[in-house]
């Protein structure tokens, strides 16, 4: 039973065996994208509170086709549900957005490591995303909302394919009209109705205004945007270890113990999703890898 | 006081990015072949196909870089903002623009006369390689983030 297996703490709030998925009901459904939705689920038995840290991932389960690493994309403080935003990649992904409401999934999670939202406490902070970057980054960006007297500058930079490609559409012009925050949105290509910026996001970085010295950087999305950006951002005199990435590999057991995501020395799902750059930088530049 | 609206302040070479710490001596040399342009939203800064005979410096404003392809709307490839220039095509032969640029919101320039600047960077070497290491960087730019925005990274 669902009750019974879910723990209190984020840390320990997982399945007891790891193995099992949990059935979860999806409850609600919300069209982002022509081929992104998010999907809100809830436990079909009486739960614990589902806590998780910003970054962490679970494992769905769509029963009789297969089991996929998706990110947490909602509050943390909302401990009834977890938010899931996902992407069409392949069999498993479009077979989850097929779910209907009331629909089954399972669960395994929440794994991994999250982004290091304390440690930017007393700091200004720059997030970037690319793509499904963002919904990554979501939980951390409610949680520094929710606390933010406690940060310095916040400064959000949002790339995507096209305009029709931004997740999170209603949401983040709330954010663009926050003064307390800046947020940019660039897009790759654009027609004539589109009065934003074009580019890729790291043309966007000289705009951003942030104190390099002080700063903690949280990157999300592909890897070469990651690598760049963190060039970008070293150039600008951020420090290598301030500077963090969600890397994404394609993961079986999220234990620790196949191997299927290895990355250099470290397993994504164990030792990752979030690292520190200047722990991965080298990695990121191997074709290898 | 007058009633009257306040001009916007006049624009100088020497405060945009691209010429900032140029030698003053070359500056002076390019006072009498710039021309300030105001542009309003919609307004086209340069049209595909025709002569490249300005070169533009951004000082306020967003500049959209489009490319037209037959059967299909424009699609803007690039936006540029203060601090930026909006192209080359007048640095180098046949000189005809390869791209619309519309400012997207109300945008001021300076627009140095192309035939003239090209005359002037041939007569003085020095400063003219001084000015193509400048521009040298935004050719390079553009042309790594255009392979980037080829690769479509967030579709795969």
């Amino acid at each position: 039973m669902a009750s019974e297996v879910m723990a209190h703490s984020a840390s320990s709030s997982r399945t007891v065996d790891p193995w099992t998925p949990v059935p979860f009901a999806v409850r609600e459904r919300k069209s982002e994208t022509p081929d992104t939705i998010t999907l809100v689920i809830a436990p079909k038995a009486r739960s614990k509170p589902l806590l998780f840290s910003p970054g962490q991932f679970n494992m769905l389960y769509v029963f009789g086709v297969g089991e996929a690493a998706i990110s947490l994309s909602g509050d943390p403080e909302s401990s009834d549900r977890y938010v899931h935003t996902i992407r069409i990649a392949g069999k498993v992904t479009k077979a989850l957005t097929e779910i209907p409401t009331g629909g089954m999934v399972g669960v395994r999670g929440p794994y991994g490591t999250g982004w290091p939202v304390s440690e930017a406490v007393g700091h200004d902070v720059l997030i970037v995303a690319g793509g499904l970057g963002l919904p990554p980054l979501r939980p951390a960006i409610y949680e520094m909302f929710r606390h933010r007297d406690r940060y310095g500058r916040i400064e959000m930079v949002y790339g995507a394919r096209t305009p029709k490609d931004l997740v999170f559409y209603d949401e983040i012009q709330g954010w663009r009209a926050r003064t307390d925050i800046r947020f940019q949105t660039t897009v790759d290509t654009a027609g004539r109705e589109w009065y934003g910026d074009v580019g890729v996001v790291t043309t966007r970085l000289p705009d951003a205004r942030f104190d390099p010295e002080k700063t903690v950087a949280f990157l999300c999305g592909p890897e070469i945007m990651m690598k760049l950006t963190g060039q970008a951002l070293e150039a600008r005199g951020v420090k290598p270890e301030s500077i963090w990435v969600s890397m994404e590999r394609n993961m079986k057991c999220a234990l620790g113990l196949c191997g299927h995501c290895q990355f250099g020395p470290d397993f994504v799902c164990r030792n990752g999703p979030v690292f520190r750059y200047s722990d991965v930088k080298g990695y990121l530049a191997l074709r290898e890898i | 006081m007058s009633d009257r609206p306040h001009a916007p302040p006049p624009l100088h070479l020497a405060e945009h990015p691209f010429f900032r710490e140029m030698d003053p001596d070359f500056l002076d040399l390019l006072k009498d072949k710039v021309h300030e342009r105001p542009y309003h939203t919609g307004d086209l800064v340069v049209r595909e196909g025709e002569i490249a005979d300005e070169f533009s410096l951004i000082y306020s404003g967003k500049v959209a870089l489009e490319i037209g392809v037959a059967d299909r709307p424009r699609t803007t490839i690039q936006t540029l903002g203060p601090g930026e220039v909006v192209g080359w095509s007048w640095l180098a032969p046949p000189y005809r623009w390869r791209f619309d640029a519309r400012a997207l919101k109300p945008t001021r320039t300076l627009a140095l006369t192309a035939p003239r600047l090209r005359a002037l960077l041939e007569s003085r070497p020095a400063d003219g390689y001084q000015f193509l290491m400048r521009l040298l960087p935004v050719i390079a730019e553009r042309l790594e983030n255009t392979r980037l925005q080829l690769l479509d990274l967030y579709g795969v």
